[in-house]
């Protein structure tokens, strides 16, 4: 464990002076309570945006858990993530309701702009598509979720504007 | 407190918010500081009013109970001046009912009983002054004050309630069992990790009644003699886990939570833990083990968790819906609730109506009521008057039923003899164009991806019946496949560990058993009857109908549609990945499948 924190790979978190304070920070308010690993662990994938692998070692430093453990809670939700996320996300939500509403025809025409496949990052680090589960927005299928905002009865054709968006909100 | 003559209640939720919602607030607050009325009009949040197709958000006036919709930060000073300062309704923003829109928040249809759902859109959630003044923590005060725990048991007993998350366990039982239960700490827990998709009535309860989980919750908690209670809620729903943290802050604050509740001795505190996207933490020994800080996986029981749950406590889980019942059978009575139902189902349950019907949304109406009064009555019949093919109740652990069991009334029992389940009460209705092979596939991908793995019957035996419904919907199905099909439901069912794993065979076994047509048109005659599986289909440009209008070459995602301007188009076969965009845009009807 020792022999991986000695050698931090340059771009981690853990090297970088606001996010190493900001993991202490969550790791300190956090650590005494019953069931502090999830805490932890949603706090950081908040915060930072993903768990690397030196800071999962980290938690496991600092919660007094063994690594197999921490590695085996990222490993097993989805939301947590151990590599960097673009800037901005869009979710598919691949419920039922989404699902028989069309959203296939969504993602398809994701991958045909940005030239990525869910899961998958663009190259200049901007956008990342995912899939997720219901976000219980069923009556507006089919439905994506940029960043935090989730839009309802989208159109294949419309779609585009939504990365023009995106875009225009970096430019 | 301060006495405000009007309140505006504009409507916060996901969409409203994407459409400057907050924006709006801001715009109001401001235009009423300049009209010298911010003394007498008060701005607040609620959940959703209205429904999904307006352009801005919504508002409503109180006391006059004015609905006004597609308001944009523009309407502000003159819907500010008219309304509030020259007293006047703005006419042209009220809100018109349509005939197609969602009726979440619409006045409740004759069908329907809204228990659960009666202050949602109606309060601030995030105020918990306007839950108490409807009644809100006057039954934890006739409970703390008047009532013993076991007469609280014997009265949520008494009113036949049973668990909302789709089990049916009568509620009084469970908390009963925890006061019998030895152990000096108890928990109680609150399951809302609303996980199915198509369902979103806790997530609607959550965000916009919060306090009446928490009082649900405290009451439990006194009738089954706990200290301590976790909300565990998903993290797909940030919104809720806001409105659930700020609610239980004020209840602390009014001294509804914490040491020493209302004077009466009783302490009890609530905190909110977050899930992190793995839907079998919704089973209720996973969703333990994950508050617990572990991986979210199932273990045997027993030992019950009214034994041995969290920490090794007793603890009593209840479904959202659950808790959010209690508060009104203690204010009105056990009898008051058990008047509505049906047999052994009483009281009323939400419904989240979604896929291919006119209104979708959320409904409550009281058990009893047939599948075909909820789809046609009170949804309003298919979208665009297709032909009803089948409805999935109960998420993806439920069965799609045909019309043949429309009639079929609603209740824990009669949907278990039908091969479904009623779940959270998700309800997916879907039309005459859609597969049920495919429906299947899609419900398999889900729980063999979702399946934690831990037990064999589960992990391997999803991921053969999805192997053998994705060869069948590719054209590959072999007649044998449909026996090793049934063969594996039964294993399965029969040996997984929870019920992720038992209820994963039922969208594949009732297809099975009453669209077995389908299957077979797809292994014999490698035909796809509703022309959805992409390998069985193929997408032509109808000579003739073609205006060369050029809509669909240009929204084509792999370019395979060629041809000039004002001329027929044609498909390259070969580059064509048969996503269905072009045939769903084209405006003459001129993209057929074959």
């Amino acid at each position: 464990m020792q022999k991986i924190l000695e050698k931090i790979p340059s771009g981690d978190p853990l090297n970088d002076i606001e996010m190493k304070k900001t993991i202490d920070r969550i790791l300190d308010e956090n650590k005494d309570i019953d069931g502090a690993t999830m805490v932890v662990l949603n706090g950081l994938q908040e915060a930072i945006g993903f768990i690397s692998p030196a800071m999962q070692v980290y938690v496991a430093e600092k919660l007094g858990e063994p690594i197999s453990r921490i590695h085996g809670v990222v490993s097993f939700y989805s939301f947590f993530t151990t590599t960097p996320r673009g800037k901005h996300t869009i979710k598919f939500c691949i419920g039922t309701a989404c699902y028989v509403g069309g959203i296939n025809q969504i993602i398809e025409k994701a991958k045909q702009i940005l030239g990525i496949e869910p899961g998958e990052t663009t190259e200049d680090g901007l956008i990342t598509l995912e899939l997720c589960r219901c976000v219980g927005a069923c009556s507006q299928a089919p439905v994506i979720v940029v960043d935090e905002e989730v839009q309802g009865r989208v159109k294949p054709n419309r779609f585009p504007k939504t990365i023009q968006d995106i875009k225009s909100q970096e430019a | 407190m301060a006495y405000f003559r009007s309140h505006v209640l504009v409507s916060i939720d996901p969409e409203c918010v994407k459409k400057g919602a907050y924006d709006l607030m801001d715009a109001l607050q401001d235009e009423l500081v300049k009209q010298g009325l911010v003394d007498e009009v008060q701005v607040l949040e609620t959940s959703r009013i209205g429904d999904p197709e307006t352009e801005g958000p919504d508002l409503m006036v109180y006391p006059e109970s004015v609905h006004y919709s597609n308001i944009s930060i523009e309407d502000v000073p003159f819907l500010v001046e008219e309304h509030f300062l020259k007293g006047r309704v703005a006419g042209q923003y009220i809100h018109e009912a349509k005939e197609s829109l969602d009726e979440e928040l619409s006045a409740p249809k004759a069908k329907e009983v809204r228990i659960v759902l009666k202050n949602i859109g109606e309060i601030d959630p995030l105020n918990i002054e306007e839950y108490i003044a409807r009644d809100g923590y006057l039954a934890l005060g006739k409970v703390l004050t008047e009532m013993s725990p076991e007469e609280t048991i014997q009265e949520v007993l008494d009113s036949g309630l049973r668990g909302r998350g789709g089990a049916g366990f009568p509620t009084g039982l469970k908390w009963r069992f925890i006061r019998n239960a030895e152990g000096d700490q108890k928990f109680m827990i609150c399951n809302a990790d609303e996980g199915d998709p198509g369902a979103f009535a806790n997530r609607r309860v959550l965000e916009g009644d919060p306090h009446a989980v928490v009082e649900g919750m405290i009451i439990g908690a006194f009738a089954s003699g706990s200290h301590q209670g976790y909300i565990y809620c998903r993290a797909e729903y940030p919104i809720a886990v806001r409105t659930m943290k700020t609610a239980i802050e004020q209840a602390r604050s009014f001294g509804l939570l914490g040491e020493d509740i209302m004077g009466t001795g009783f302490s009890f505190d609530l905190e909110v833990r977050m899930g992190a996207g793995a839907f079998v933490c919704g089973e209720e020994t996973a969703l333990m083990a994950s508050i617990e800080g572990k991986r979210g996986e199932p273990r045997p029981r027993p030992p019950f968790p009214a034994q041995k749950g969290l920490w090794a406590s007793p603890s009593n889980i209840n479904n959202v819906e659950t808790y959010a019942n209690i508060p009104q059978i203690i204010l009105k009575g056990a009898e008051w609730f058990a008047s509505f139902g049906y047999k052994k189902s009483t009281g009323t349950k939400t419904f989240s109506m979604a896929g291919d019907v006119k209104n979708t949304g959320l409904i409550e109406v009281p058990f009893g009521i047939t599948l075909r009064e909820i789809i046609y009555d009170v949804g309003g019949g298919i979208k665009e008057d297709k032909k009803f093919k089948a409805v999935q109740t109960g998420g993806p652990m439920g069965g799609c039923l045909p019309e043949s069991f429309l009639d079929l009334p609603m209740d824990y029992e009669a949907l278990g003899q039908a091969g479904s389940i009623l779940g959270s009460g998700g309800l997916v209705v879907m039309d005459e164009d859609t597969c049920m092979v495919d429906i299947a596939r899609f419900f398999m991908e889900f729980t063999q991806d979702e399946s934690c793995g831990k037990c064999t019957p589960c992990r391997v035996g999803t991921r053969r019946i999805l192997e053998i419904l994705t060869s069948i919907c590719e054209g590959n199905g072999k007649p044998e496949d449909i026996d090793t099909l049934r063969h594996l439901c039964d294993q399965i069912n029969e040996n997984s560990l929870c019920g992720l794993g038992k209820g994963a065979p039922n969208p594949v076994k009732s297809t099975l058993e009453h669209f077995l047509d389908e299957y077979e048109a797809h292994i014999y005659e490698k035909r796809c009857p509703a022309k959805v599986c992409k390998s069985l289909i193929r997408f032509e440009i109808i000579d003739g109908e073609c205006t060369g209008c050029t809509l669909c070459a240009r929204n084509c995602p792999v370019e395979a549609i060629s041809g000039e301007r004002r001329k027929t188009h044609v498909i390259d076969p070969d580059i064509c990945i048969k996503c269905g965009i072009c045939e769903q845009l084209c405006p003459y009807d001129a993209i057929e499948i074959k």
